[in-house]
């Protein structure tokens, strides 16, 4: 047991100094494998903590959301409704929301606008977004200017902006109240954006859904977990796509690294050809060679890990932000909470330390069963 | 008897048009504690006889012997290991492994082995200290002259503490008064009853006084004896 150990420390020991030995060229391989491992690493950690980001602020969602659709268009729901799903069994809680989109010509960007259920700023008032501050340098107080569906010019004065806390829901979000948001959107009074219906006992959602779809036929009956199941299906298409686009980087790696690592110069051939002259068995070089691979890969891994994590978590992804984040010209600007998946951390440990070592075992058995008396010749 | 070839023949290339027999029916017998010298010109098959006999290539036919043992059939890892704890060999060239130390150099034959590393490189020590360059312990081998590399060669050669000090041409690339140091290293040697198994055509070689028998060879077989 203890002969095992120190046969693998003092190889291991050997294996470093052969890595020091040519350290221009391990350095290389080291710096493009830490490359890529950070960017797959940057790609999994921001995808995966935006993702979480979403479901953690979706959980205060409504549990069905009832909208009307028009010629297969989202269209304002009658307040009739409202009173048309109120009896249904099961349905505790019920509202109709306000909300919609403006664009504003002055940024080129779209708000969100939003009448909150409690606590609406009085007419003539807003709150909002950090990114709608940002973008309009806005100070408490401010006016901004809002178009009405009328053509008039509506001043609105920016009282509050929310916290950074809450950037990836509310950066492009202005909070107003009812007649403002019925003046800007030119929306009827008896007319509502969609219904937020709250249900007693989670096990009967499916149930109120299939009523209240029975019940109004023109309506789109929209589940929380369908909304969760739509965020991880964007974020992952999204993060797919960007991996495939790493994937040419991937293969640029794994050529380099079968080039680099796999390529043995006459001079390690000869080196091999001495240890085995010196009484090394085929065994102890490739266990020197896996020493080798493992030096430079796990090296490289976790480093590549590590500055991915400062890039997601601390640096505020400068690199892909605006391929991952959204499609808003207000991009959210927030520090994700840290938040890594052991799953996808051993998955890209097995996209990257694995080809490695494959491009790497083979070509070295190779050379590690030469005839120990090539070095007589 | 230590070592035995009984009909030892070792063809390169076999069945392909470059096909080149290097050694052809040899029956040779290698006493123990004695100093054995192999002598013939270049390219008669010295160096072939020198890595069959130190298992580092095995025979094409024949048998080859060790301390009663037929190792000529052995797999490759058995063949390793006799290899590591019988011979210790001394290079022509050298061949230390460049850009590691003299001392890593001398240790690295043990490694495999599974020594404690602190008590291996004191051993190492040792031997470099009583070959005179333990001062060179640290210096990368290619900073040493012809004489200290010669002097590290034969330090790691006995690392394993081997029966067999084996030695390809050991004097080719030394001037006279270092060949002479290194055949006084092997009469030291033979007195603490090393076998001494030199192939080399130097005179300064063949006709030592620690010589006890010289084995002729040309064409890859066995001429005679010269002593």
């Amino acid at each position: 047991m203890a002969k095992g150990f120190d046969r693998q420390k003092n190889i291991l020991d050997f294996t470093l100094s052969s890595l020091l030995r040519r350290k221009w060229k391990n350095l290389a391989l080291a710096s493009v494998y830490t490359l890529v491992v950070f960017l797959l690493a940057s790609v999994m950690f921001f995808s995966y903590a935006i993702k979480r980001e979403a479901s953690i602020l979706l959980a205060n969602a409504p549990e069905i959301t009832v909208q009307r659709l028009l010629a297969g268009r989202h269209s304002p729901v009658p307040l009739a409704y409202l009173d048309r799903i109120k009896d249904i069994a099961g349905v505790q809680a019920i509202r109709g929301r306000l909300w919609g989109y403006y664009f504003d010509p002055v940024v080129g960007a779209n708000y969100t606008l939003v009448v909150p259920e409690s606590g609406a700023p009085e007419n003539g008032t807003i709150r909002v977004g950090a990114g709608v501050a940002r973008a309009r340098s806005l100070l408490a107080g401010d006016m901004i200017e809002f178009k009405t569906a009328a053509g008039d010019i509506l001043e609105l004065e920016a009282r509050e902006f929310f916290s950074a806390d809450s950037e990836l829901v509310s950066s492009d979000l202005v909070l107003l109240s009812a007649d403002d948001f019925l003046a800007i959107s030119g929306g009827a009074a008896d007319m509502v954006t969609d219904i937020a219906v709250g249900v007693r006992n989670p096990r009967e959602l499916a149930t109120v859904a299939e009523k209240i779809a029975a019940r109004l036929p023109d309506t789109r009956v929209i589940l929380r977990e369908e909304i969760l199941r739509t965020y991880d299906a964007v974020f992952n298409w999204r993060g797919g796509l960007l991996v495939i686009i790493l994937a040419g980087a991937m293969l640029a790696f794994i050529i380099l690294a079968w080039e680099k690592a796999s390529g043995l110069g006459p001079e390690e051939r000869r080196e091999i050809g001495i240890l085995k002259a010196i009484g090394w068995e085929t065994s102890d070089v490739l266990l020197m060679k896996f020493w080798e691979g493992m030096a430079v890969s796990l090296s490289s891994f976790f480093f590549g890990l590590l500055l991915a994590y400062i890039h997601v978590f601390t640096a505020g992804s400068g690199l892909f932000a605006p391929v991952l984040k959204g499609w808003s010209v207000l991009l959210p600007e927030f520090r994700l909470v840290p938040y890594i998946d052991a799953a996808q951390v051993a998955a890209l440990f097995f996209l990257t330390v694995v080809p490695y070592s494959v491009a790497t075992i083979i070509p070295a058995w190779r050379a590690s069963i030469v005839d120990p008396d090539s070095v007589m010749r | 008897m230590l070592i035995e070839l009984r009909d030892v023949r070792k063809v390169f290339h076999q069945g392909k048009p470059n096909e080149f027999v290097a050694v052809q029916g040899v029956n040779l017998w290698i006493e123990a504690c004695r100093a054995t010298v192999i002598k013939g010109p270049s390219g008669s098959g010295k160096t072939t006889l020198l890595s069959l006999v130190g298992c580092m290539t095995r025979p094409t036919s024949g048998r080859i012997e060790i301390l009663g043992r037929e190792v000529s059939s052995l797999p490759e890892r058995f063949l390793t290991g006799v290899r590591r704890e019988t011979f210790g060999f001394i290079f022509q060239h050298f061949n230390l492994v460049k850009g590691i130390t003299a001392l890593e150099n001398v240790m690295l034959p043990a490694y495999p082995s599974g020594e404690n590393h602190a008590a291996l490189k004191r051993r190492a020590l040792d031997l470099l200290d009583h070959f005179a360059v333990a001062a060179k312990a640290q210096s990368k081998v290619e900073k040493l002259s012809g004489g200290e590399a010669q002097r590290v060669t034969i330090a790691r050669a006995l690392i394993n503490d081997p029966f067999v000090i084996v030695a390809d041409e050991p004097t080719a690339h030394l001037d006279t008064r270092l060949a002479q140091e290194f055949m006084e290293t092997m009469a030291r040697l033979k007195e603490q009853r090393k076998t001494i198994l030199i192939a080399s055509h130097d005179p300064i070689v063949c006709d030592s006084p620690i010589v006890d028998r010289v084995v002729l060879i040309r064409d890859g077989r066995v001429e005679g004896e010269a002593r």
